[in-house]
């Protein structure tokens, strides 16, 4: 390549007047291995721009991530939701069909009513009866603290 | 738009993406955070892709203002250190040897260019991008990019000039 035609394409780059094919021939002379001596000192420039472009971008595009994990969270919080729900009515019901003892006979249902009843009395009389030895004390007081 | 026809649409641009993040943003993580960015961006808009005419131009502006965002919040967030000086003495022989190294010389002269300019000499020597295409991305005109670019291109001689005959004169 003649060399007054690369001193002119330079001019013309310096001035940001070139053209891409222009700007192309630059680097391919550039990219050689016989340099004029008086130009050595642009070869690294042109030499790291086409180095530059080697550079690739190796991850992994995150394209799905942001849209689906919105859809996909809430599938699965629906999920939780029913499972809870489903289970929590699966669970209840055997509770509410347990027999409490409900009578339809009125007469049996005051009888039984008045046997709870008296069985709760009993018990209460049981405490009250240890209760009464506290009015020894009283008594026992009385006899030394004559009033 | 299904997924397979938008990556069919973006993926031939997807490096140029990542190294203008680089160019601008300097670490490879972020340049990578970047371009995801830009590309989850891309993809919620997948319904109205189809009616930019140029998906790259539009993609490389949103890469462009992303990553200009992104430095502005750094430098308004970071205090810059007052003395910077104290690192001097203790750097590495890998460090220098790597000054040494001409091409990352210019790599360190490209980090010191303006953003805008870092942008115009990426897109064109380095992408190689049509006056037309880049003045649509960086939003200017024709002109201003030749003038901008001339600058950079210029500074880049200089100091090149300067590294070179370093030690010579």
């Amino acid at each position: 390549m003649e060399l007054n035609n690369i001193d002119r394409i330079l001019e013309k780059y310096l001035q940001g007047e070139s053209s891409i094919a222009e700007e192309k021939e630059l680097r391919a002379y550039f990219n050689s291995s016989d340099v004029a001596p008086h130009l050595k000192q642009y070869q690294p420039m042109f030499i790291y721009f086409s180095q530059a472009k080697e550079q690739k971008f190796t991850q992994v595009l995150p394209l799905e991530t942001k849209k689906s994990k919105v859809v996909w969270l809430s599938i699965a919080a629906s999920f939780v939701v029913l499972l809870g729900i489903g289970s929590y009515l699966f669970m209840a019901e055997p509770l509410q069909k347990r027999d409490l003892g409900t009578y339809d006979n009125p007469e049996v249902a005051l009888k039984e009513t008045q046997k709870a009843l008296a069985m709760l009395s009993g018990h209460v009389n049981v405490g009250i009866e240890s209760v009464n030895y506290i009015n020894e004390y009283e008594e026992s007081k009385n006899l030394i603290f004559k009033q | 738009m299904n997924q397979i026809e938008f990556l069919q649409l973006t993926t031939p641009f997807k490096d140029k993406i990542f190294r203008l993040a680089k160019r601008l943003l300097v670490s490879t993580e972020e340049a990578e955070d970047a371009t995801q960015e830009v590309y989850v961006k891309l993809w919620s808009k997948e319904g109205s892709l189809k009616k930019y005419n140029n998906v790259e131009a539009f993609a490389m502006t949103m890469t462009k203002n992303y990553c200009l965002d992104q430095l502005k919040s750094k430098r308004s967030d970071n205090q810059k250190l007052t003395h910077d000086n104290y690192s001097d003495g203790a750097r590495g022989l890998a460090d220098k040897s790597e000054d040494r190294d001409s091409l990352h010389w210019v790599e360190k002269l490209m980090q010191q260019l303006p953003d805008q300019q870092r942008i115009v000499i990426q897109m064109r020597d380095i992408e190689g991008y049509e006056f037309a295409a880049i003045a649509k991305v960086m939003e200017m005109n024709e002109t201003a990019i030749r003038v901008a670019l001339s600058r950079a291109r210029k500074t880049l001689r200089e100091a090149m000039i300067k590294v070179h005959n370093y030690g010579i004169e």
